[in-house]
Order: C-alpha cells, then structure tokens, then sequence
C-alpha cells in the first residue's frame, strides 16, 4: 500500500473514539511547574501498577490519560471537566496540592466519577468535605502527626514548641500533633507561624525557641525552607538544648542531600520510606530503579497503591465501572500490602488506614545520611471528622 | 542580644543589595527590578565554583565578577536603549528578565535547593551572653560593613566619586564640565552588579540557594531603597537597618503581623518624607 493511502485511514483511526471498552485513567496532575517532578512520579509509578496487572482487566485495556493542572486550582478545575466530559474517563488520579482538590471537590462529588487522591492531605477532604467518589490513598494531614504526639510524650518530650510555615497544611499539621500530644498530657510552650514562602532566615525563631526551653520543637517545612531550617538549626546548635521533631518530609530524602549531617538527629513522622523491609517495597523500588534510574519518594509510592487500588477494584467488579456505587465498595473491599506496608480505605470516610513510622536521621558508616525506621504505628485511622456519605 | 545580631545580618544583605539598585536608580534614572535575579545568579554561580574547586573563597570571588559581567552584557544588550524611556518600560523590560533568569536557573541547575558548606576558616559558634552565634554570620555583618566603609572612601575620597555624586546631583551640568555620566554610569552599574552577586555568594551557606531566592529578597530591597531615598549611600545603609530590624523584631515580638510591619514603615516613611530618609538632593 501507498503512503498515500495508509495517512488517510491512519487519520481516520486516531478520530475515531477509543474503543469503548478501555478503561480510562484521567491523570489529574501537575506536568509543568514546581511540582512538576511530583506529577511524573506519580504517573510513572501508577503506569508500573497497571503494567503488573499486564495493562487490563477483564479484557478491558486500561489506559492512563495525562492532563496537567500546572498546580493551579483553576486549571485543575477546567481539566477534571475536560477529563470527564469530553474524554469520558472512567477514574481521576491526583492531584497533587490540596487546593487543587478543593478545586474538582464538588464538580467529582456532582460527576460521580471516582477519584482515587494520591496525595492532597487537607483534612476536610475526607472529613466535612468528604465525597463517596473521593477515595485517599495518600494521607489526611491529622493522621501523618497524631501518632507522633503521643509517641513522643511516652518517650519523655513534656513540652514541646511548634514551628511551621502560615498556611492550610502548616497549621493543620501542628493541630493534629497539638491534639494527640496535650492529650497525652504533654505542653505546647510556644507556638510560631512563618511567612509562607517567605522565611529563608529562620535565626529570629530559633532564638525563639531556645528562650521558651521546651523539651523538643516540632516542626513541619518544605523545599528551600526545610534546608534552611535544617541548616540553620544546626548553626546555632539547637539540638543541644532541644530535641528536633517534626514531620518527617522536613528531611524528606528530597531534601536530605542538601542537609547533610545538619539532619542527622532529627525525629518525626512518616508514612512511608524508600528503605521500608517489606517484600511489596523491595520489588516496587527494583522495579521503579530499573526502569527511571531513581529512587522512588513517597510521590511514587502512593501512585503506585493508587494504581493497584484501582486493579484490585476493577478485578471485585469483573472489569465493570458503569455502577460508580459498586466500584468504591469495591475499593473499600480491598487490602493490600504496598510499599507503604498494609493499606486499606475506611468506608466511614473514605481515607486509607495505613502505617505510620517514626523515624530518625542518622549518620551512616559511609558519612551520608539517612532514614531509620525506628517505629511503627500500626493502621492509623483518622476519626469520622464530620464525614457524612452522601450518596 | 541575639535577635540584634540577626537583624544585623539581615540589614548587611539587604544594604549589598539595595546600594547598587539605589545608586543606578539615583544616577540614571534606571530602574533593574532584574537586580534580584543577579543575586541569585551570584549565588548559582558561586555554588557551582565552589562545587568544582572544593574551595568557598573561589566561589567568594568569581560570583561577584560573574554578576558583574551579566550586568554589563544585559546594559550593553537591552538596558542601554532603555535608559531614557518611560519607567513603565524598564519596569516591563526588567520584570521579564526576572522570568528569564528564574527558567535559566531551572533549565542549568534543576529546581531542587542546593546548598553552598560555610567555609573551614568561618565554621563554628561564637559564644555571645552564654548563647553560641554562628561565626559565620558574623563574617556577614563585618563583611557588610567593610563594604559599607569601602564605598563611603570611594564615594568621598575618589575622583570617581566625585564624578558620581555630580552625577547623581545634577547629570546635565556634570555632563556639560566634561564628565562621562554614560561611562561613570556603566562603571557603577557593573559595581552593583557585582555587589549584588556578592551578596548572593554570602547568601548562599545561610539561606540556600534555589531558584526564585531572588524574589524572596527583590521585594525587601526596593523597600529599602524607597525608605533610604534613592541614590544615596548612607540612605541604602539606614533603610537597610532599618528594614532588617523591623522584619526580624517584627517576626519575634509580633509574628501575626510580621509580614505587614515592613509595609506599614514604608507608608509612613512615604507619607511623612515622601523622597525618603535620606534623599540626596
């Protein structure tokens, strides 16, 4: 045949819409911008779930379709409705910022198409906000701290002083340690809200800190202001006076390079590490290595239990995705054991019940610094928050 | 004591950044909102030196020339044409540029924060009132004010400075005596430059170096320069002083209102002395 004449039927192909029995995947992800890397990740990983399941279910093909939200809530907004009514998706996937998951909260609730949230931790997401089409495999802010709240006050922190950046996240992160650790009995002695993305000296708080004397500062930063805090924690020598906690991303393995031995010492939580002893990590990082070259962050690890979740749904459903009640019983249905450990989504709200590590850097023999697992909190399960299921 | 210290610190950064946007502005007329990104370049270009020698004091060196020469190519390429049109323009032309650099930053050296190590020589604690001080940053106040005393002789004492203070006071008669203003100008456009990749190197152990440093510090300068007054020396160093110690006791004795503090002075210097502190006409 003439090059001539394949074009033409080529063409005619790619208008032709997918065959109706794919499954489609709508990627709701940041692809350019700060948060770029993080949408790859989550892509990537998700992609290897699906190649696992040898790319279907039931006969039915799953593809995955890309649209970037460039981490603007707006964006994401007009590419959810893309997503759902002119390329008909089955799933949404994403997305990363909690904003952005206000954004598409309501347009999903009304659609009923499910979206399976890798990341996004705002807690009325799956609490006062919560939707049965909103499924989190991520983490709700609360849950990722609570457990370090007690489990520090048993390890003899009485007072403690919170440090985090002035906005959603910062403050809701501080709460849900605040909650668990004055419970248990211990003092908040002082508390401290930066400017968001506008705090690159952080000297002014850290005397701050010394002065109120409390046993440990827990803190929570991203970015360029983890580093520096970091970093600058360790010039004037902190961590003689105070015991250095947080949440655990402070030193985020993202991070850890730039930090150096500045890290080492500090204690928080986590929900997952690349170094987790579990059979599912193991063959998630050889797989993700071998295939990008890079370790996988905890991005990657909860695409890839967003991926499998989605798997292990489709195979309780025989491959059908026209009941969207059916399809989230489904997923409720499903325990699975990811790199995170043992996962499983609580019906009562819609958000995973999943492990959370208490971990600490350390110095290695070799001079870098690392993640150690020094705990584990088994299911952590956030409480009913105010959810109510709407159907 | 120690929060003073702090705000020392702070006042000394901002002064190496603010004295080059203040003097080009005072001079010319000249607006570089694009002054942030060479601080940051300063830092990029600096971590790089020092990544590749093993040595911060070659970093120390290169970044301000480096800035210096950026500064130099972009007046010679696009700041030239621009110098006697509306401000509008600049402002457009320079906010651009902001843009630029940041994706040129992103394209070289990724959008992770990289970090500069503080030198051997400079290592270690200061103890102040029972209260260890990082010696470093004490390196960046001396530092500050060294430069602070080294302009001062220049600007007093030198023919060169001579010929900018005329410059800045009255550009026509000074052109009309026989002064060069075009060349004086690109001479202390160049210094600022270099200043500001200085202040970036400085930066660079304490506050990191990332892409979009420029903006976090760009906005504090061009207060510091509006409450100094432009085109003055002593103006970028008292609104420097000013401006560091508002924002860091603000951030201690009022955090809810940290971030409004500093506006709030501009304000009132603008309402109160609307040419600044210290103007130099």
């Amino acid at each position: 045949m003439k090059i001539r004449t394949v074009l033409p039927a080529l063409a005619l192909l790619a208008a032709l819409p997918a065959q109706a029995q794919d499954i489609k995947v709508g990627a709701i992800l940041p692809y350019s911008g700060v948060y770029a890397s993080i949408g790859e990740e989550i892509t990537n990983a998700m992609a290897l779930a699906f190649e696992e399941a040898g790319n279907a279910v039931n006969g039915r093909a799953l593809k995955i379709i890309r649209a970037d939200t460039e981490t603007k809530p707006n964006v994401a907004a007009a590419k959810a409705r893309e997503l759902v009514t002119s390329d008909n998706v089955d799933f949404l996937v994403g997305p990363v910022a909690s904003s952005e998951a206000m954004a598409i909260r309501d347009f999903v609730h009304q659609s009923k198409i499910p979206l399976v949230m890798p990341n996004a931790g705002a807690n009325v997401l799956t609490g006062e906000k919560c939707s049965p089409y909103i499924v989190r495999v991520g983490f709700s802010n609360d849950q990722f701290v609570r457990p370090a709240g007690k489990w520090l006050f048993d390890k003899g922190v009485k007072s403690a002083f919170l440090l985090a950046p002035d906005y959603a996240a910062g403050r809701e992160l501080m709460g849900g340690f605040k909650k668990s650790f004055t419970a248990a009995g211990g003092k908040i002695v002082g508390e401290e809200y930066s400017p968001f993305g506008q705090t690159s000296d952080f000297g002014p708080y850290l005397a701050k800190v010394k002065d109120a004397k409390p046993d440990a500062v827990f803190v929570f930063y991203a970015g360029s202001e983890a580093i520096n805090f970091i970093k600058q924690a360790a010039d004037f020598q902190l961590a003689k006076s105070v015991k250095i906690t947080g949440a655990a991303w402070t030193v985020s393995p993202l991070f850890l390079p730039a930090q150096g031995e500045a890290a080492a010492g500090f204690l928080g939580s986590l929900n997952y590490v690349p170094a987790l002893d579990n059979p599912a990590n193991k063959a998630f990082q050889a797989k993700y290595q071998e295939r990008h070259k890079r370790v996988a962050s905890e991005f990657g690890a909860a695409g890839y239990e967003s991926g499998r979740l989605i798997v292990e749904a489709l195979k309780r459903t025989q491959g059908a995705t026209k009941d969207k009640k059916a399809v989230i019983e489904a997923m409720h249905k499903v325990e699975m054991n990811g790199p995170r450990g043992p996962l499983k989504i609580d019906p009562a709200t819609n958000n995973v019940i999943q492990n959370i590590y208490m971990v600490e850097a350390r110095k290695g023999a070799d001079g870098k610094v690392d993640l150690a697992v020094v705990d584990t909190i088994a299911n952590v399960k956030d409480d009913v928050n105010g959810c109510a299921m709407n159907w | 004591m120690i929060q003073l210290l702090n705000a020392l610190q702070l006042s000394m950064l901002l002064f190496l950044l603010a004295i080059g946007l203040s003097v080009v502005f005072g001079l010319m007329n000249f607006i570089n909102l694009a002054h942030g990104t060479l601080y940051m370049i300063g830092a990029y270009v600096g971590f790089a030196v020092a990544k590749a020698t093993g040595t911060y004091w070659a970093a120390f060196l290169v970044a301000p020339l480096a800035a210096a020469i950026l500064g130099l190519v972009l007046y010679q390429l696009l700041f030239k044409r621009m110098q006697h049109q509306s401000p509008m323009r600049q402002v457009l032309l320079t906010f651009g540029l902001i843009y630029v650099g940041l994706d040129a930053v992103r394209l070289i050296w990724g959008n992770y924060s990289q970090s500069v190590p503080v030198p051997d020589l400079l290592k270690g604690q200061v103890t102040i009132l029972g209260e260890p001080y990082p010696l470093y940053r004490l390196f960046i106040i001396g530092l500050g004010l060294a430069v602070l005393v080294l302009l001062h002789i220049g600007l007093e004492r030198t023919k060169l400075g001579a010929m900018v203070r005329a410059g800045v006071d009255d550009a026509e008669t000074a052109r009309s005596i026989g002064i060069d203003t075009d060349r004086v100008f690109i001479l202390v456009f160049a210094l600022g430059c270099g200043l500001a990749g200085l202040a970036g190197i400085v930066a660079a152990p304490v506050l990191s170096v990332y892409p979009g440093m420029d903006m976090a510090i760009l906005i504090l300068t061009l207060i510091v320069v509006v409450v100094g007054g432009p085109g003055s020396l002593k103006g970028a160093a008292l609104g420097a002083l000013l401006i560091g110690m508002v924002d860091t006791f603000g951030r201690v004795f009022l955090p809810e209102l940290a971030l409004v503090m500093i506006y709030a002075v501009m304000a009132l210097v603008l309402l109160v002395r609307p040419q600044g502190l210290l103007p130099i006409k």
